[in-house]
């Protein structure tokens, strides 16, 4: 028997709109520390918090010209919010790490997908 | 002959592969090309000593030969980076059984319920695609398409070839009973006994694998005693209401087997939903039915799976209890109008009440949303009953 090299993912985190709103600053705290800590774990090797998603701008061909739209792509129930990278050496390793991602308490999701090995 | 070592073979063996190789997409490959040589070679010169380390040994090899050939492609194209196996000699010993990991991957709840089952019929019954195909109803093409998108997905994203961790184990079994009771009801409310039949040996196996659950035994024993009655469900081409069937086609000896299985089951502690279905499916091929011990285990079983369907069945024993009246005010409290035995329900106690334009409006309600024939010439012979 042979031993499987370890796998990179994505952890995409997808966030309920309005989720943090009504929580005092102690509780989003709470909440960033949290994710501060799963960021700290050995097997997540990059990983990042967007700012919110009225900040965005979002790019598209219109009819011959560049479209600019200001927002997100698409009004959804759910709102990219962050990502995290981590090696694992299988998808149950990486769906037990992404099951303590908060956004899933909070009426979000959690994507998870292997990254392209090329 | 042959036939038969080939389907006890293929999952012991194929599980086997996927353990050495790690891979499902060569490691069926290599199966397939195994078995094919086996078809030639044993019918001109007689089947192996052991069949089993053979077709495990030659697969082997054909799997290490192709990859070869690949990594020969590889350091030329840099594009493949599959591990290198071990070339491993397979003594006398028996093959270790590694069917459990492979019923676990198979219906990783990661996969769609259909992948699930799709692959479960292939790796675990080893029906063919078009096997598969005919018993659901798409085409071939469909088939292959799934099951090679499934594949993938195992391979991409690394679902394990494993049986879970202690604690993740009671929701992943749930996973597993409920494709093997799917598979089940799609031979059975479709008269397909073929798949009823592959079903209950699916059941089987997992009962060998994991002798200490109650609860796969309680699925078989749920499936043997539905299945008993099968001969008496359909009679000139259409269904047969419990009630109405000839006990005298039951399968008698299957039924008995149910029943012990059952017990069985009770014994070690059975207290899931397939449990209490089966106690239900043993109360109702008594020769007498007990609707009051029926009607508390629908009550025990909408209480585990808060089903309207359940709820359904319920108000059928409430029937029998209380009368056509108290079902009706369940039945009609239900949000199930999509659901065709909704229907056929409500007719039946609607009948019962002398209500005969709300049961015929009732009963072509159901005939609208019947999937089969026998279900159809069943409710056309109830309708016709009507008129006169």
């Amino acid at each position: 028997m042979w031993r499987r090299a370890l796998v990179r993912y994505a952890l995409l985190i997808n966030e309920r709109p309005g989720a943090y709103e009504g929580m005092s600053g102690a509780e989003r705290a709470a909440i960033t520390a949290e994710y501060v800590a799963l960021r700290h774990d050995e097997r997540v090797f990059a990983g990042e918090r967007l700012l919110p998603a009225d900040t965005a701008t979002t790019i598209r061909a219109g009819d011959g010209e560049l479209l600019l739209t200001d927002g997100p792509f698409a009004d959804t129930k759910e709102i990219f919010g962050g990502f995290y990278l981590m090696t694992a050496a299988d998808l149950d390793e990486v769906l037990e790490f992404a099951a303590r991602m908060p956004a899933i308490r909070f009426g979000g999701s959690v994507e998870v997908r292997p990254v392209w090995e090329g | 002959m042959l036939d038969q070592v080939f389907r006890d073979e293929w999952s012991r063996v194929l599980a086997s592969l996927v353990g050495f190789l790690g891979d499902v997409d060569l490691a069926e490959e290599a199966a397939q090309e195994a078995f094919a040589v086996a078809a030639e070679r044993w019918n001109r010169d007689g089947p192996p000593d052991n069949p089993r380390a053979w077709l495990v040994v030659t697969a082997r090899h054909r799997a290490i030969d192709r990859l070869r050939r690949e990594r020969t492609l590889t350091e030329k194209t840099r594009l493949l980076d599959r591990p290198p196996p071990t070339e491993m000699a397979l003594g006398d010993s028996a093959v270790p059984d590694e069917r459990l990991e492979l019923v676990f991957m198979c219906c990783h709840p990661a996969l769609a319920t259909e992948a699930q089952v799709a692959l479960t019929l292939r790796a675990l019954g080893g029906l063919s695609s078009a096997e598969i195909a005919r018993a659901f109803l798409v085409s071939e093409e469909t088939m292959k398409r799934r099951l090679s998108r499934a594949r993938n997905k195992i391979r991409a994203a690394v679902i394990p070839f494993a049986v879970p961790a202690l604690h993740a184990l009671p929701g992943r079994l749930r996973t597993v009973l409920a494709v093997v009771y799917l598979i089940f009801n799609q031979g059975y409310g479709d008269g397909r006994a073929d798949l009823a039949a592959e079903a209950i040996r699916l059941g089987r196996t997992l009962t060998d694998l994991m002798p200490d659950e109650p609860e796969p035994v309680a699925l078989l024993a749920l499936m043997l005693m539905h299945d008993s009655r099968r001969a008496a469900r359909v009679r000139d081409g259409a269904i047969v209401p419990l009630p109405e069937q000839d006990r005298r086609l039951w399968d008698t000896a299957q039924l008995e087997e149910g029943r012990a299985l059952l017990g069985k089951a009770t014994t070690a502690g059975g207290r899931g939903a397939y449990a209490v279905q089966a106690a239900i499916a043993a109360l109702q091929t008594e020769p007498s039915i007990d609707w009051a011990a029926v009607a508390a285990l629908y009550d025990r079983l909408c209480e585990l799976t808060g089903s309207p369907i359940v709820e359904l069945n319920r108000a059928v024993a409430i029937a029998e209890l209380d009368g056509p009246g108290a079902a009706l005010a369940i039945v009609d409290a239900l949000d199930l109008d999509g659901y065709r035995y909704l229907h056929s329900t409500r007719a039946e106690l609607l009948r019962r009440l002398d209500d005969v334009p709300a049961t015929r409006e009732a009963y072509r309600k159901a005939l609208d949303l019947a999937t089969t024939d026998a279900e159809r010439r069943f409710l056309e012979r109830r309708l016709a009953e009507l008129g006169r």
